[in-house]
């Protein structure tokens, strides 16, 4: 569902109306542009980016926590594990994009950015989440074992909702990366906040979508980042207690 | 008249002991579980990697409703002990039994609902309410929930804290509240037995003295079968029933009240170990209402007076402070006896001191 098509964005400077003044003068920044492709160009490719990043994080967030409930039980899955995140959080995205491209099954697609993007939130959430339960303190763990709680109770209510604070600290700082990296992702998946960036670039004299674009961007991950904070605070209401 | 008197407050001091005051019997209703029987037969435990057993064969008997104070310096295994009874640790070898039935039959997460467990870093949950944290063991026993709020609210009274508090996070508590809820918590699930480490070790000096008296107020209405674990051994003399010293490579080197272990110690270790300051703290056992008062008539006690609540110790020294010479003892402004350094002393020589106390509570 590409909407942004690959034609010309810049509207005809042929014409006469006095609207185009600004593009014809080639500003840097035209408002009059913003408006008119609000709702065709610059709405539609928000809420891409906005579902790219949640599928990106959401994704991320199952294997990454699912790995560090292994490697909370298990203490030798840490070290594989970092190995390869960090070898996936290290590779250049441009590179990592065009050789996933390659991948046979995958292409120019979505599914080729999901892969990317998830690939990057790994590491963030996986080593949050393991610190977060490993700093659970020990008399706690061993007052939930006296009392009578098995392993999996005690896992679900005392040792993840100790570490919710880490866990949502590491979602915050994936989900702030993947907002920004998916604008990159546009290169292989034409969508997203991205698209207006990468046609912006192709065109050298006109900035105006490029500016907005990557305003919206920002303000996206910023909107994002105090969402998560309010979602910390409900979830986890003892740590503001005064004390 | 005065002798008659002190034995008579005697008899009472006694009454209560055995049915405790009223307050702590009424703040139990509900409360259904007896007290059971503890008994280590032959335990042992050894721990992968390491020569010498951490415990070795130690065998003790805790009667119902009897409190155990197991005591040594570190090393000695009285933390492990501990934790062998629910089962935190498995067993090496031997066999724990509580009632007639060995732990090692039970599912040790079901045997930890049924038995209290404080610990010195109490371990309260920091993301639960104090009424959650108290509610633990209910939850997990599948109360419903007007049950765990009426035990919930049952427990806050009789630790003396406001029910608002059972709102309030454990970080908005002092020190001394937490250690509280964490022996509320314990006793939430109404155990048999109460298993306690070092409840009071973190705790300073006034505060863990207000607990401990608290503690003995609670457990003469509640009469559970508790273990205790210290390393202050005026803390198990205070404490306990019964007193287990354990020595270094986790034998039992004597198990014995408190007078007894003071009077008779069974050798050079538990000599050492209870302090050679043991007549004075026998005298700490018992106040001046246990004991037989002289007829404080004929004898010159000036203005010197002290009440019959103080403790034999604290006696000697105010008698030791005014030069030797008597004291009367009061009871409110009533003048009921007299007291002498040849009449503590004379106490001290024949034995008798502290036979009562625990002989009372050896029983059943």
């Amino acid at each position: 569902m590409i909407v942004f098509a690959s034609g010309p964005v810049i509207p005809n400077f042929g014409g006469s109306s006095a609207a185009y003044a600004c593009e014809r003068a080639n500003r840097l920044f035209c408002p009059n542009w913003v408006s008119q492709n609000w709702s065709t160009v610059l709405w539609p490719a928000l809420r891409q980016h906005v579902v790219l990043t949640v599928i990106a994080v959401v994704i991320g967030f199952g294997i990454s926590t699912t790995l560090a409930l292994i490697a909370y039980r298990r203490g030798w899955v840490e070290r594989p594990v970092v190995i390869v995140t960090s070898i996936l959080y290290t590779i250049p995205s441009l590179a990592l994009f065009e050789l996933l491209v390659g991948v046979p099954g995958l292409g120019l697609s979505r599914t080729t950015a999901e892969v990317a993007l998830v690939s990057y939130t790994l590491l963030i959430m996986f080593r949050n989440t393991l610190t977060g339960l490993r700093e659970v303190p020990a008399e706690v763990r061993d007052a939930a074992a006296g009392m009578g709680m098995g392993p999996m109770r005690s896992l679900l209510r005392v040792d993840l909702p100790l570490a919710m604070p880490a866990i949502i600290a590491g979602v915050r700082i994936a989900t702030v990366t993947v907002i920004s990296l998916a604008t990159v992702a546009a290169l292989i998946d034409d969508e997203g906040l991205g698209a207006p960036i990468l046609q912006a670039i192709s065109n050298e004299v006109f900035k105006t979508e490029l500016i907005v674009a990557g305003g919206m961007a920002i303000a996206l991950a910023l909107l994002a980042d105090g969402l998560l904070v309010l979602l910390q605070r409900a979830l986890t209401p003892w740590t503001k207690v005064r004390t | 008249m005065d002798p008659d008197r002190a034995v008579l407050l005697l008899a009472n001091d006694n009454k209560a002991q055995h049915e405790g005051p009223s307050v702590y019997a009424q703040a139990r209703p509900g409360a259904g579980q007896q007290a059971a029987t503890l008994e280590l037969r032959d335990v042992t435990k050894v721990y992968p990697q390491q020569p010498r057993p951490a415990l070795a064969n130690l065998s003790l008997k805790v009667g119902a409703g009897e409190v155990c104070v197991l005591v040594g310096p570190s090393g000695s295994g009285k933390t492990t002990a501990m934790r062998l009874i629910n089962r935190m640790i498995p067993l090496s070898g031997g066999d724990i039994l509580i009632g007639d039935r060995s732990v090692l039959k039970r599912d040790p997460v079901k045997l930890r609902r049924e038995i209290g467990y404080v610990i010195q870093q109490i371990g309260l949950f920091p993301h639960l309410t104090v009424a959650e944290n108290i509610a633990t063991v209910p939850r997990l026993l599948g109360w419903n929930r007007a049950r765990t709020g009426a035990r919930v609210g049952e427990l806050l009274r009789l630790i003396g804290l406001e029910p608002e508090i059972g709102k309030r996070y454990p970080a908005q508590l002092s020190g001394g509240q937490r250690q509280r809820v964490g022996v509320a918590r314990a006793l939430a699930g109404d155990p048999p037995v109460l298993l306690m480490d070092e409840p009071f070790g973190a705790i300073d000096p006034i505060n863990r003295n207000r607990l401990q008296d608290e503690f003995q107020r609670l457990q003469q209405g509640l009469r559970k079968t508790v273990v205790f674990v210290t390393h202050d051994i005026d803390e198990a003399i205070k404490l306990g029933d019964r007193i287990a010293i354990l020595r270094e490579g986790g034998t039992l080197a004597q198990y014995d009240t408190p007078a007894e272990l003071l009077t008779r110690p069974g050798d050079e270790f538990v000599a050492q170990f209870v302090g050679a300051d043991r007549a004075l703290k026998r005298l700490g056992l018992q106040t001046l209402a246990e004991i037989e008062l002289l007829d404080a008539h004929g004898i010159d006690v000036g203005d010197r007076r002290v009440p019959l609540t103080t403790t034999l110790r604290d006696a000697l020294s105010r008698v030791l402070d005014a030069g030797g010479a008597p004291l009367a003892v009061v009871d409110g402004a009533e003048t009921v006896g007299a007291v002498t350094l040849e009449l503590l002393g004379g106490l001290l020589h024949d034995g008798a001191l502290g036979e009562r106390a625990s002989g009372e509570s050896a029983v059943r």
